[in-house]
């Protein structure tokens, strides 16, 4: 086994090139840029923490932010229904006042133009009277060749009239 | 002459051959001269660190290798995390250092340049010189960690929580040794792993080259049910290197976890 046979004649240069070679690995590659490149992960693992806060930060404050508006936004409507409830009430309030305006004016002309007709019906009815007592009298006149007082006429018309 | 070649020596690829050098001298006696074992740690070096540098664009969204590279890191800090707890983050540098020298050490082991005359795979994770100093440095590491943050109480690792004093004095000296096996096992581990499966590869190997030299009909029965069964236990290599680098990783996690937290 050349392990053990050459041990004397090798021992020293094994151990001390061993050195050297794993020295310069463990100084230049062990010491000099493993922990770069642990500080390049580590960067890594921070900005993805920190982008991770920052983006759940962001979805909080959108959340917050869309809670606000449909808070103001119920605000809003409900002021607005207020609104459109108040002009309702307003605008059927003066169309009630402007009915009834309209309503005591019609009843008026109406009351006028119903004792219009009731005058004119009085007269129309005496003149009838009185057409009546005349056609009455010239009828006796001619069929029995009577006269007869107006009065008389008159009063026999009316109580026809009056009966009839 | 065909069985002249068939002669295949499972153990020479484990031989350490100097390639310059071989008279340099650290001090009198301490050859350092620079073998094919050094030449394949240094090549393992410069893939972790070409793999490690593929990830160093550093971008907010990472390309596929960027992904690659940020994935081995976070698979050990989730081991040390899990382990260890979060004071297992500055051992992250070195637990991945040695994860990875380990990982690539093996796999390129593995690789059949071979096929290329005169180029040989060498897998410096197969020699116990090697393992056994990596083992040395993790358990160093839990030493210097239990001392420096517990003092002389990190003695008290040796006995278990609320155990009876009459129990403790049984335990204690089982716990100690238990303690001090620690990093046999864990370069025998890992060097056992890799020896045994190179070894396993050559010996199917020396079966195919055998069988073929020794007719067509030996060949066809012997030959190729041995290279089938390499190829699976090719497969089966991978899944060893990946599994004895991240064992290695895992016990020294877990050990430094006994110095870190000291029950």
């Amino acid at each position: 086994m050349p392990q053990i046979v050459q041990i004397a004649d090798t021992i020293s240069s094994q151990v001390f090139w061993l050195l050297v070679f794993f020295g310069l690995t463990f100084l230049v590659v062990g010491l000099g840029m493993v922990p770069k490149i642990m500080g390049t992960v580590d960067l890594r693992d921070q900005q993805i923490a920190g982008d991770l806060a920052a983006a759940q930060a962001a979805r909080d404050a959108a959340d917050s932010e869309e809670e606000a508006w449909r808070k103001r936004e119920n605000e809003n409507r409900a002021a607005a229904q207020a609104l459109i409830a108040e002009a309702k009430a307003k605008a059927a309030k003066s169309a009630e006042a402007k009915l009834a305006k309209a309503q005591t004016k019609l009843d008026k002309q109406l009351a006028e133009a119903e004792a219009a007709i009731e005058a004119a019906r009085t007269s129309a009815m005496a003149e009838i009277e009185g057409v009546a007592a005349d056609a009455a009298r010239d009828i006796v006149a001619r069929v029995a060749g009577a006269q007869v007082e107006p009065a008389a006429a008159d009063a026999a018309v009316k109580e026809v009239m009056a009966h009839g | 002459m065909a069985a002249e070649e068939g002669k295949v020596d499972p153990m020479k690829q484990f031989t350490i051959e100097p390639l310059f050098g071989s008279d340099w001298q650290l001090a009198d006696g301490f050859n350092i001269a620079f073998t094919n074992s050094a030449l394949w740690m240094a090549i393992t070096a410069v893939m972790v660190w070409i793999f490690v540098a593929g990830g160093m664009k550093r971008e907010l969204v990472p390309g596929r290798w960027q992904m690659a590279v940020e994935t081995m890191t976070g698979f050990i800090d989730d081991m040390l995390e899990a382990n260890i707890g979060k004071a297992g983050r500055k051992y992250v540098p070195y637990i991945f250092s040695l994860f990875m020298f380990i990982l690539f050490g093996n796999l390129l082991g593995l690789v059949p340049v071979g096929v290329i005359p005169g180029i040989h795979a060498f897998t410096f994770t197969s020699h116990f010189t090697v393992t056994g100093v990596l083992a040395i440095l993790s358990f160093s590491i839990v030493l210097i960690v239990g001392f420096w943050k517990h003092g002389f109480h990190f003695f008290s690792l040796f006995v278990p929580k609320d155990t009876p004093f009459v129990m403790a004095v049984f335990i204690a000296p089982i716990e100690f040794v238990s303690f001090m096996v620690r990093p046999f096992s864990l370069a025998l581990r890992l060097f056992v792993a890799m020896m045994a499966g190179h070894v396993l590869l050559k010996v199917l190997a020396s079966f195919v080259i055998a069988g073929g030299g020794a007719g067509p009909a030996l060949g066809a029965a012997v030959g190729i049910p041995s290279f089938v069964l390499m190829v699976a236990i090719s497969a089966l290599e991978i899944l060893v290197a990946g599994i004895q680098a991240y064992v290695f990783a895992l016990l020294t996690s877990l050990y430094i976890n006994d110095a870190e937290n000291l029950h």
